[in-house]
């Protein structure tokens, strides 16, 4: 072997693990965040019956969707690269809830791509169903992955991330919709967005509350840290001030904030499970993470790459920006 | 697990379940079997895209207009299900072959996460400007998307056949023991990423999803042509897909050839498997093989088999030069792969790709005698032969896989050692159930979108089809039943 172009006794950084867990995190919450709000208008979708405005919701993710959903195979990936052990035992343990998830992403995607093939009001009702209920389970599957992830095997934690997963994106579905369609529909969506909002805080301090009065020494520690405490009050003083905002009527500001909801709670989850990786394992982030020379590969390859991943959305989203109509972009 | 309980109850001889081994492999193959006739109608429709996008704007003619729409459609189409079928396959590497993850994780997760960012989402974004985005940017940006969404398919396949190609001749690597258990570490990443294999399997996959697009094209065109011959846009990718098919066919076929004495060389048990070679000793280069009897149709044996063959060159190809040379038989090893299967998907992969050299000459006479679109015969044939180039490229991944069987990485891993040990046999063979009706429906969806489309372009040309005026051909998709 020639010399190497990279360490390969000691990462680049010496706290490349701990940045790689952060970077998988990371992509989790891009996901959370952007196919989120898709899964909320899937969910809202549920409460249109006007053809018009439903064309208005599909159109509204119809040239982002997929590549929102790229993300989960960037976490996935990323977590394989980074951490084998964590992506194998994670899915391995989790096998019934990690298909059931992808098949929910199956019929969500096709619903749609399906509906306009063919002008036939059965067919259009069909679609809409595999739509709606992917929308619903693809996030609730998601969450109690996550809280599998996070809490092991008790029952009301794991529900209850998922059910919060569930109103966050219906949070962030309304106020995307709201910012980006005209004030009529806005001011109908509102109520879902806010309703959901409180759902969705309740949810959280009841969760966090059950595991502190169930769990075991070390959650429940980590559960009545500063740092997730902040985080929480955060979360509570942001979803209060959007719901503010939105009966306000400034739906930008009401989409800012609620795309800080999943953000705040993909924080949750990276302090919740630090240092260890996969709490049930009792596995640390030091001790899943791959050798030296590998992780410097994927670094030093794959993070002018991601930079580039961003530079792209920004670009997307502002080819598509401004307000949506039943007609679509004009495509 | 309702009903199952039920049937339990009412006779447990009812409740047998495949080995969570068994059903995993099946599930795994099944699923990468739908998945790669997406990914590859994704690359192989990428240069159609690319060309007419930039005739389009460039000329702005009509027919170049006409085309792009029709075939970005079904680029989109390909995609959304190339997606979901995916996501999944990336999952069961977790779900179904934990201990596959975990041993190779350090090796293939690399280029598995660049397959993702530096591809997956370049098609996926500019797929989004590509289909919804005409009006919004310049003509110049417009292109540049069909180049960058095209450049992410083939990207995509280079990094995705990395891993594949280092599963069959692996290197760069040792075995180290992590958190108990013995998994391969880096060492040599351009050893890894650059496996004596990769070359050769991406110029064949990227090649066979050219020829697979180019007969998909063909057909429809024909068929198009066939019900309106005065049509100029489906004239031009006619012709365009023929002449594609004139290059990609016969190439493949060279490329083939050499491809396989390359397999011969690194995995002797799989082209023994290939040409149903049991015992060590001087071979012959088998140009055919088919076994004389019926048994040796799931059991075929160099000695009962019927061969046109060139006396000793199998060993003379092996050794570089001596006609003596051993080549080394299946009787040497303790487990093979299911040898006919692996036999009889590489006697269909080549009898199909002459298939294709046929029509692609029978095409080029045409095309030179200007008769390409006069001849009802021919154009049947395109019609009947657009599904074929799948059927060879998916025969093609089996004798890729199946023939590398039992191992999952060449020499290191077993398949039945990298399945998952909490899987039961009853989760995997649901989920298999699940997968199979799930996919099924898939692909009837994506042969109906096909269908829509074409009956769709058929009317914006002003032909109404009647009941009188149907096709009765081979395949059910281009019927009109509704």
């Amino acid at each position: 072997m020639t010399d190497p172009l990279l360490p390969v006794d000691a990462y680049l950084v010496k706290s490349l693990p701990e940045i790689w867990f952060g970077a998988v995190l990371f992509s989790l919450g891009m996901y959370v965040v952007l196919d989120g709000f898709d899964f909320g208008i899937g969910m809202l979708y549920a409460t249109r019956t006007d053809e018009r405005e439903r064309e208005t919701f599909l159109a509204a993710f119809g040239p982002v969707w997929d590549a929102n959903e790229v993300w989960i195979v960037a976490f996935g990936t990323m977590l394989l690269a980074a951490f084998p052990r964590v992506y194998s035992r994670l899915l391995a343990d989790n096998y019934l809830l990690a298909l059931g998830f992808v098949l929910a992403l199956v019929f969500r995607g096709l619903g749609p791509e399906l509906r306009e093939q063919r002008d036939d009001e059965r067919w259009k009702r069909y679609t809409d169903y595999a739509f709606i209920g992917g929308s619903v389970f693809a996030p609730l599957l998601l969450g109690m992955l996550a809280g599998r992830w996070l809490f092991g095997g008790a029952t009301l934690p794991v529900a209850l991330t998922g059910v919060g997963l569930v109103a966050v994106s219906i949070v962030t579905g309304a106020a995307f919709l709201a910012a980006r369609t005209e004030p009529g529909l806005a001011s109908e969506l509102r109520p879902y967005g806010i309703g959901a909002t409180l759902a969705y805080l309740g949810g959280v301090v009841v969760l966090l509350g059950t595991v502190v009065l169930t769990a075991s020494g070390g959650a429940a520690d980590a559960v009545l840290s500063l740092p997730v405490a902040a985080v929480v009050a955060l979360s509570i003083a942001v979803g209060l001030g959007g719901s503010v905002l939105a009966r306000r009527g400034r739906y930008r500001a009401w989409l800012a904030s609620a795309l800080a909801l999943p953000t705040l709670l993909t924080t949750l989850v990276a302090i919740l499970l630090y240092p260890t990786i996969y709490p049930l394992t009792g596995l640390l982030v030091r001790e899943a993470v791959v050798s030296p020379l590998a992780l410097n590969l994927v670094t030093v390859l794959g993070f002018p790459v991601l930079l580039l991943v961003l530079w792209y959305f920004k670009f997307l989203y502002g080819v598509f920006s401004g307000p949506i109509e039943g007609g679509g972009y004009g495509g | 697990m309702g009903p199952i309980t039920l049937l339990g109850a009412i006779d447990p001889g009812l409740v047998t379940f495949l080995s969570p081994e068994l059903a995993s492999r099946i599930q795994f193959g099944w699923t990468i079997s739908v998945h790669i006739i997406f990914a590859s109608l994704s690359i192989g429709l990428a240069p159609f895209i690319i060309y007419f996008t930039w005739k389009d704007v460039r000329t702005n003619e009509q027919r170049y207009a006409r085309l792009r729409s029709f075939w970005v459609k079904v680029f989109a189409a390909g995609f959304v299900m190339g997606t979901v079928t995916g996501i999944p396959m990336s999952f069961q590497f977790g779900t179904n072959f934990p201990q596959f993850a975990e041993v190779a994780g350090e090796l293939i997760g690399g280029p598995l996460a660049f397959e993702a960012k530096m591809a997956f989402f370049l098609e996926a974004v500019f797929l989004g400007v590509l289909l919804y985005g005409r009006d919004r940017v310049k003509d110049r940006t417009y292109v540049l998307s069909s180049v960058l969404v095209g450049f992410g398919a083939w990207l995509s396949g280079f990094w995705i056949l990395i891993v594949n190609a280092w599963m069959q001749t692996p290197r760069g690597y040792e075995m180290v023991t992590r958190n108990g258990m013995e998994v391969a570490k880096l060492t040599d990443p351009f050893a890894a990423f650059l496996t004596p294999r990769m070359p050769w399997m991406y110029v064949h996959m990227m090649n066979a999803s050219v020829i697979s697009v180019a007969l998909l094209v063909a057909g429809v065109s024909a068929y198009i042509v066939w019900k309106k011959p005065d049509t100029e846009a489906w004239n031009t990718a006619l012709k365009l897909a023929v002449v594609l098919l004139i290059i990609s066919a016969p190439f493949q076929a060279v490329h083939g050839d050499a491809y396989g004495r390359h397999v011969e060389d690194t995995q002797p048990q799989k082209f023994a498997a290939m040409e149903a070679h049991y015992e060590t000793g001087q071979a012959d280069l088998h140009l055919l093989a088919f076994p004389k009897s019926p048994e040796g149709l799931t059991d075929p044996r160099a000695e009962n088999l019927v061969t046109v063959s060139l006396p000793a060159v199998g060993s003379f190809l092996a050794s570089g030069g001596d006609f003596d040379a051993e080549v080394i038989g299946l009787n040497e090893y303790e487990e093979n792969p299911p040898v006919a299967l692996v036999f009889w998907s590489f006697r269909f992969m080549v009898g199909l790709g002459f298939l294709f050299i046929g029509l692609a000459l029978w095409g080029g006479y045409l095309m030179y005698r200007g008769r390409l679109s006069d001849s009802t015969r021919y154009l049947k044939a395109m019609i009947a032969a657009s599904p074929f180039g799948y059927a060879a490229l998916l025969t093609g991944w089996y004798v890729t896989e199946i023939g590398r069987q039992p191992w999952v990485i060449q020499g290191e891993l077993k398949t039945s050692e990298a399945v998952s040990s909490t899987l039961t046999g009853a989760e995997a063979t649901l989920t298999l159930v699940a997968f199979v009706v799930l996919y099924v429906g898939l692909i009837l969806t994506a042969l109906y979108i096909l269908k829509w489309l074409v009956r769709e372009e058929l009317r914006s040309l002003g032909l109404r089809e009647s009941s009188g005026d149907r096709w009765h051909g081979p395949i059910p998709w281009v019927s009109s039943d509704d």
